[in-house]
């Protein structure tokens, strides 16, 4: 089952490695991995969906929580949060089916960047049904390259996430 | 005042009140050195620099306070991975301390130079790099900090060669403040009041505990928690030393190579309390057959380690000593009566033994050792079957006395280790029992102890063998000894260690044995006994890899 978390880290050299090299040791799969900078400079956060049951989960979240650039871990239960994602998709076309690969794209909310003779480039975001739904779409038409970013997400209670230390886990 | 980053680090280990450190110079770290020269600081120059690692461990586990080890950039750096690794699986609070090339010139394949914060990455509580002079003080302040509280760590801090020379202001930080790091220390109130009802509830209760209960110096509050409600109380490898194992409610330790007794127990018991114990495989073999009956408590500072392994029924989270305070004062006595009964039935009717046919046996050396030194001694091991036998065998009846690597396992710990102990504890009479095997893996350290004339006391249980390996293979292999018979590579111990300055003694007859240790005890210098003992005994019980733990065998078991 995958599991979407977002980890809030000190923005410092080597976080990222800390991260990477304790999935890896641990054994959790990562199925994506998103990173970038917060509204406080001083804080990066990172987005990972991982592949794992209910105790894997557990004590991914509680191993992050050990590091100590690790600032705050949180798990997005289903329904509580946003997901999206951004994919560049190059699909090879011929004079005849490029109209119905551009439709195609357009009517899942897809935008066309850049349309040649033998082939286009699509951009799409969107939750991961919406991109999913994209690809299988696109797929007949001979897909050429993908290159995703991997999710991110965000809560959609009325509180940001705040850098305010580790609550105390204690169950 | 402005001084160089060689200079904030001296300033920074007197105000950790750092009074020992162990190290090895090199040319990162030459302007460290310089600095050392005449710093009221007692630096012990080993050998290897595994050894350092090693005896700043010793140091830490002996004396609660953090070990400190220091090294050259490159192979000193890398030299320290075993040692870093080592502490790293005991949770042993330690600053280990790197030169590192000038930071214009890491990243470039320099000379001696190794990405160290990339390698001990995973080894270690957390590492620096120090990119800026400015920054010095405060990482240091932090290292220490993180080291020596919550679980602790080994802590590693890479100092570039450039920045040990670039001047500062120097100002020592008055407090540390970091926002993901915030162990949790205070139980909560309620899972300590379920905890207590179970307890009082229970009719099989067990104390399960372990090296974090030494960590959190709680050893008078597992024995009140023992004594006063009746609770038999086994111990991991780590733990031993924690409840006196002479009490009769002791059950010595339990698992691989534990008593058959505390084996029987832990698996019929109906309440585990684990304290400060983490569920490693040696303890519960398979998994899904550990203790089918028992609800578990566990009290634990790493909630990390808690339904890691075993399904936990109450945790709570915090430190020990602090958790069983309070536990302790809602404690109503169960009803054990009958529990104890059976359970002192197993003791009888299965004790640690062994056959004493003339041959010198190792059981027999450490139950000497233990009677000679009133089982007061700090015993330190290596790894193999003389360290089961050690565990078995010396009655530890107070913490900090059983210095042994039990997570990683590693030969070569425990010699350095002693050196370590003997310096924090210059009173205290410290072993290191060893196998041949094992004692060669840092011999060189011989030159260290007798250079600052540490009488450390070294038992080499000799049998020709890599034992523990040979006893597997002799079980599990068919007896295909492959690479394992040391028999005539061996040195001579007796003139090895003559050769560095220290005294050998070498015992091939039962009769001599007790005669050889109290001799080597008043003896003021590092001394090797080489005791020839019978060459192919296996420790036992034992439970095989996989099985559950109550299906041991050997040693005289049903």
């Amino acid at each position: 089952m995958k599991h979407t978390i977002s980890v809030l880290v000190e923005n410092k050299f080597g976080v990222l490695a800390r991260i990477s090299g304790l999935f890896s040791a641990r054994g959790f799969n990562i199925s994506s991995l998103a990173v970038g900078e917060t509204e406080d400079p001083t804080v990066s956060r990172m987005t990972i969906v991982v592949e794992g049951d209910d105790k894997t989960l557990e004590q991914i979240k509680k191993q992050s929580n050990k590091l100590i650039d690790v600032i705050k871990v949180v798990d997005y239960k289903e329904g509580d949060f946003l997901d999206r994602e951004l994919i560049l998709v190059k699909v090879s076309v011929t004079a005849k089916n490029k109209k119905d690969v551009i439709a195609a794209a357009e009517k899942i909310g897809a935008k066309i960047e850049k349309s040649g003779e033998k082939s286009v480039c699509i951009e799409a975001t969107g939750d991961r049904s919406k991109i999913s739904k994209l690809l299988d779409v696109l797929r007949p038409f001979g897909i050429l390259e993908v290159v995703r970013t991997g999710r991110i997400a965000i809560d959609t209670t009325d509180k940001g996430l705040k850098a305010d230390g580790k609550p105390e886990v204690n169950e | 005042m402005k001084m160089t980053g060689a200079q904030i680090l001296i300033e920074c280990l007197k105000k950790e009140n750092v009074e020992v450190m162990f190290g090895y110079p090199g040319g990162q770290v030459l302007p460290i050195f310089d600095k050392l020269y005449d710093a009221p600081i007692k630096f012990i120059l080993v050998r290897h620099e595994q050894g350092a690692a090693h005896a700043a461990d010793g140091y830490a586990r002996a004396t609660g306070k953090v070990g400190v080890c220091l090294a050259t950039s490159g192979p000193g750096a890398t030299n320290l991975v075993t040692g870093i690794a080592t502490a790293y699986m005991d949770s042993v609070p330690m600053v280990a301390i790197t030169g590192q090339v000038k930071s214009f010139l890491i990243g470039n394949d320099a000379f001696q130079e190794a990405d160290i914060t990339g390698i001990t990455r995973p080894v270690t509580k957390h590492n620096y790099l120090v990119e800026d002079v400015k920054d010095l003080a405060r990482i240091i302040k932090e290292a220490f900090h993180i080291a020596s509280t919550g679980r602790p760590g080994p802590v590693l801090i890479d100092i570039p060669s450039d920045i040990q020379l670039q001047e500062t202001e120097f100002e020592y930080p008055k407090s540390v403040s970091i926002r993901g790091y915030n162990p949790t220390y205070t139980g909560h109130p309620g899972q300590i009041k379920r905890a207590a009802k179970a307890i009082s509830d229970s009719k099989k209760p067990i104390l399960y505990v372990g090296g974090g209960a030494i960590t959190s110096d709680a050893s008078k509050e597992v024995t009140a928690l023992a004594v006063d409600n009746g609770i038999p109380v086994t111990m991991t490898l780590l733990g031993l030393g924690a409840f006196p194992s002479s009490h009769e409610l002791s059950l010595g330790m339990l698992g691989m190579h534990g008593t058959a007794y505390a084996n029987h127990a832990i698996m019929d018991s109906d309440l585990i309390v684990a304290i400060g114990a983490r569920f490693d495989d040696r303890v519960t073999g398979k998994i899904d057959a550990f203790a089918p009956h028992a609800k578990v408590i566990h009290i634990d500072i790493d909630p990390a380690s808690v339904s890691k392994n075993v399904d936990v029924d109450i945790p709570i989270v915090g430190d020990a000593k602090k958790i069983l305070k309070e536990l302790n004062a809602h404690v109503k006595k169960p009803d054990t009566k009958e529990w104890l009964k059976t359970v002192a039935g197993w003791k009888k009717m299965y004790p640690l033994n062994y056959k004493d046919d003339g041959l010198i046996k190792p059981q027999y050396v450490l139950e000497q050792i233990c009677e000679a030194t009133k089982g007061d001694a700090i015993i330190c091991t290596e790894v193999g079957q003389h360290q089961m036998w050690t565990a078995q065998f010396y009655n530890f009846t107070k913490p900090r006395t059983m210095l042994s690597s039990g997570g990683l396992g590693t030969m070569g710990y425990g010699f350095p280790a002693a050196i370590g102990a003997q310096l924090g504890k210059p009173n205290a009479h410290v072993f290191d029992i060893a196998g041949d095997g094992s004692i060669q893996m840092n011999i060189q350290e011989l030159a260290t102890a007798v250079a600052n004339k540490l009488p450390v006391k070294i038992a080499i249980l000799n049998n020709c063998y890599l034992g523990m390996v040979r006893q597997w293979q002799e079980l599990f292999y068919k007896h295909r000894y492959s690479h394992v018979c040391l028999n005539g590579t061996e040195p001579d111990f007796v003139k090895l260690a003559e050769a560095y300055g220290a005294v050998g003694m070498r015992i091939t007859k039962k009769e001599d044995v007790r005669a050889a240790i109290d001799k080597a005890l008043a003896i003021d210098n590092t001394v090797i006994m080489d005791f020839v003992i019978e060459r192919e005994e296996n420790v036992y019980p034992m439970v095989p890899a996989g099985e559950a733990i109550n299906k041991m065998i050997g040693g005289g078991l049903a």
